[in-house]
């Protein structure tokens, strides 16, 4: 099992009155309510707790890109793992992703994602994601039906810069390049792990087994309401006849662990509430733009995520969100129990563990991310003892890899400089 | 008006067809236009009325290889060729008229009539164009109508609404149509038409809604500063759908043309 330690990094600041007062969390949020005096602290933070998160086994550390979005305050998640490539050891530098059809060109992924590899020491998972369409149309303007199209391109480009020895001219219909020659190129051969998150598009299935890469789906709704979506990417790994390692598939889910199931609720209610109360609070006008996903996807009846369910989230209670699944909290016993059902209902061996929510303050999700790491985790480890050898899907670091802060306390002096390297002219 | 297919080099385009009189090529806007449009319908009565389907537009296959202004322009150039026509009277509305100016700006001798009904295309940072892309269903009707009331009325035709079938046929509708729209209209609709504009030598009557709070009438002076020669015909108590509240008044205006 694969447990990567996950922050959205939502802004922990926004009104009780939000819903009332605001159409939308994401494109069009309000800009007063961004204060960039206390981001400084909340950036710092959030940080903290990722590199944390390293200290307790996790696998790997997870960021994601969103665009104006008030629970997602990382634009530039290849910003963030470049501190978390210095400041972490041992995880997986999860970036889950860069959004490719947005970059222009885009070999500067293909550029930033080698130097978080090299600099990691080989710990990076790519992640590519087409990009919601908040991001993706609304924010940054793409347009809808030919994002894909784009998407593809930039894909095929920046895999064949990470995998070709020698400058090539790229004609594309996006991408006009005349000598593509990234420099530096990723540690990881033929090159990092790519991890795709997908919303249930059925191309995307097929694109991840034609390419084996690891099929994400990064829902808030929890695993039950996931199980019809992964049972149709199961099934057409099956049609597809390749084998189903779990490792093939990973799923976010929402996870908080106390003593006890009565104080879980007691101390992480109100920040559940905020999170699904106001941070999803999406004007339906921007959860999907026309053309953004193809008519066979519509068809085979998968809404958006973000389009509401039906009657809204504010009317869930803390029961039903754990009932439910869209949460799963409790005492270390009953996340365990209901883990379980999750890796073992939907297959997956890749879990993004959303472990700080909504306006949670840090020692909460200190002691949360505690006890999942020592009383949880370990007995999740061996789920799947007959895929325990497959490391297609995770990252193949460097041996012997260096930390930050190796520089000698004192510079040397002249007479030091003297001994090391002669005085021979 | 009879509903017919032309083969192109790229997919088959389906057309409505009907009336007779001198032929005139009408290009419908994003929200796409039906056989029984009364504007089609009026001009029937004096005009051998074409107008062709965006691919992707009602029964219709989207079109891959239509990606942007000038596939549209060309695509609809060959359209007009493939139906048999010369120097039709070319009529637009809202992206049709979009499309059409780019028609006779591209290829201006073969145009010498043209009506544009609140063509979009031009764009002015003091009048922002509404996001049509961002409009939830039930803004449109205050967005497009003069009467909201009786343009909701008009828009949802006695459907049920409520109706998951409908919907679900709704959204692929809504991909289809709006997908392709897009790919012109996505996220600011306007593709470099000011530059051209002047190479237009059409006789063009340009026709505007009062009330248009899409494409407020601002927008209908920018044109016809840009199309030398150019009349504005200004309709009150109409919006953006002037051509279904007041189809007889825009036939008339469209009539001037010959």
């Amino acid at each position: 099992m694969k447990f990567t330690w996950f922050n959205l990094m939502p802004w922990p600041y926004l009104p009780d009155d939000f819903r009332e007062k605001n159409r939308s969390v994401w494109v069009d949020i309000d800009q007063k309510l961004f204060d960039p005096d206390k981001s400084h602290e909340v950036y710092n933070t959030y940080m903290d707790l990722l590199e944390y998160a390293d200290t307790l086994g996790f696998d790997g550390v997870g960021v994601n890109e969103h665009h104006q979005n008030g629970y997602g305050i990382m634009p530039s998640p290849n910003i963030i793992a470049a501190g978390l490539a210095r400041r972490t050891k041992d995880a997986a530098i999860v970036v889950l992703g860069n959004s490719i059809a947005l970059y222009n060109p885009p070999i500067r992924v293909a550029e930033e994602f080698a130097m978080l590899d090299c600099i990691s020491g080989g710990r990076l998972v790519a992640g590519f994601p087409v990009g919601t369409s908040m991001d993706t149309n609304y924010c940054y303007g793409q347009i809808p039906s030919l994002t894909r199209e784009k998407y593809q391109e930039a894909h095929d480009l920046i895999i064949k810069s990470w995998t070709t020895r020698e400058p090539f001219a790229w004609n594309g219909r996006y991408n006009k390049l005349r000598h593509v020659n990234i420099w530096p190129r990723p540690i990881q051969q033929a090159h990092p792990p790519v991890h795709i998150p997908g919303g249930g598009s059925v191309e995307t299935y097929d694109f991840c087994i034609d390419n084996t890469y690891s099929y994400s789906y990064l829902s808030f709704s929890g695993y039950l309401r996931a199980q019809a979506l992964m049972n149709g990417y199961w099934q057409r790994v099956e049609e597809r006849g390749v084998d189903k390692s779990p490792y093939r598939a990973g799923f976010a889910q929402t996870i908080l662990v106390a003593e006890t199931d009565e104080e879980a609720e007691r101390l992480y209610s109100k920040h559940v509430s905020y999170f699904y109360n106001r941070c999803l609070h999406v004007h339906p006008g921007f959860a999907d733009a026309p053309g953004y996903r193809t008519i066979k996807t519509i068809q085979t009846g998968a809404l958006s995520q973000y389009a509401p369910p039906t009657g809204g989230y504010t009317q869930l209670t803390w029961k039903e969100l754990t009932e439910q699944g869209h949460v799963i909290a409790g005492s270390p016993e009953t996340v365990r129990q209901r883990m379980e059902d999750l890796i073992k209902g939907l297959n997956v061996g890749n879990i993004f563990c959303l472990m700080h929510v909504g306006d949670m303050p840090a020692d909460k999700c200190m002691y949360s991310t505690k006890l999942f790491a020592e009383k949880v985790m370990p007995k999740l480890r061996n789920m799947f003892p007959d895929w325990e050898d497959d490391n297609r899907f995770w990252t193949k670091p460097l041996a012997k890899r260096v930390t930050s802060g190796r520089l000698p306390a004192q510079a040397p002096t002249s007479a030091d400089l003297a001994r090391t390297y002669g005085v021979e002219a | 008006m009879e509903l017919k297919t032309l083969q192109t080099r790229h997919v088959p385009v389906r057309y409505y067809e009907g009336g007779s009189g001198p032929p005139l090529v009408f290009l419908h806007g994003a929200g796409g236009v039906t056989g029984e449009d009364p504007l089609l319908v009026e001009l029937a009565k004096s005009h051998h009325v074409y107008a062709p389907l965006i691919p992707g537009y009602g029964d219709s296959e989207e079109c891959g290889e239509i990606r942007d202004m000038l596939d549209f322009t060309l695509h609809t150039w060959d359209v007009v060729a493939g139906l048999g026509l010369t120097d039709p009277i070319l009529v637009g509305h809202s992206m049709g008229g979009m499309i059409a100016a780019e028609m006779a700006a591209v290829q201006p001798n073969d145009v010498s009539r043209l009506a544009l009904i609140c063509p979009a295309g031009l764009w002015n940072d003091d009048h922002p164009i509404a996001d049509l892309f961002a409009t939830m269903p039930y803004e449109m009707p205050a967005l497009l109508f003069h009467d909201a009331a009786a343009g909701a009325a008009m828009l949802t035709a006695g459907r049920n609404v409520e109706d998951p079938g409908f919907l679900q046929a709704y959204l692929v509708t809504n991909a289809r149509q709006l997908g392709m729209a897009g790919r012109i209209l996505f996220p600011v609709p306007e593709r470099g038409l000011s530059q051209r504009l002047h190479r237009i030598r059409a006789r063009t009557v340009l026709i505007w809604g009062d009330s248009d709070r899409l494409i407020p009438p601002v927008y209908a002076h920018a044109f016809k500063k840009g199309v030398a020669g150019s009349e504005l015909v200004s309709i009150p108590e109409a919006g953006h759908m002037v051509t279904l509240e007041k189809p007889a008044v825009v036939a008339e205006a469209i009539r001037r043309l010959g």
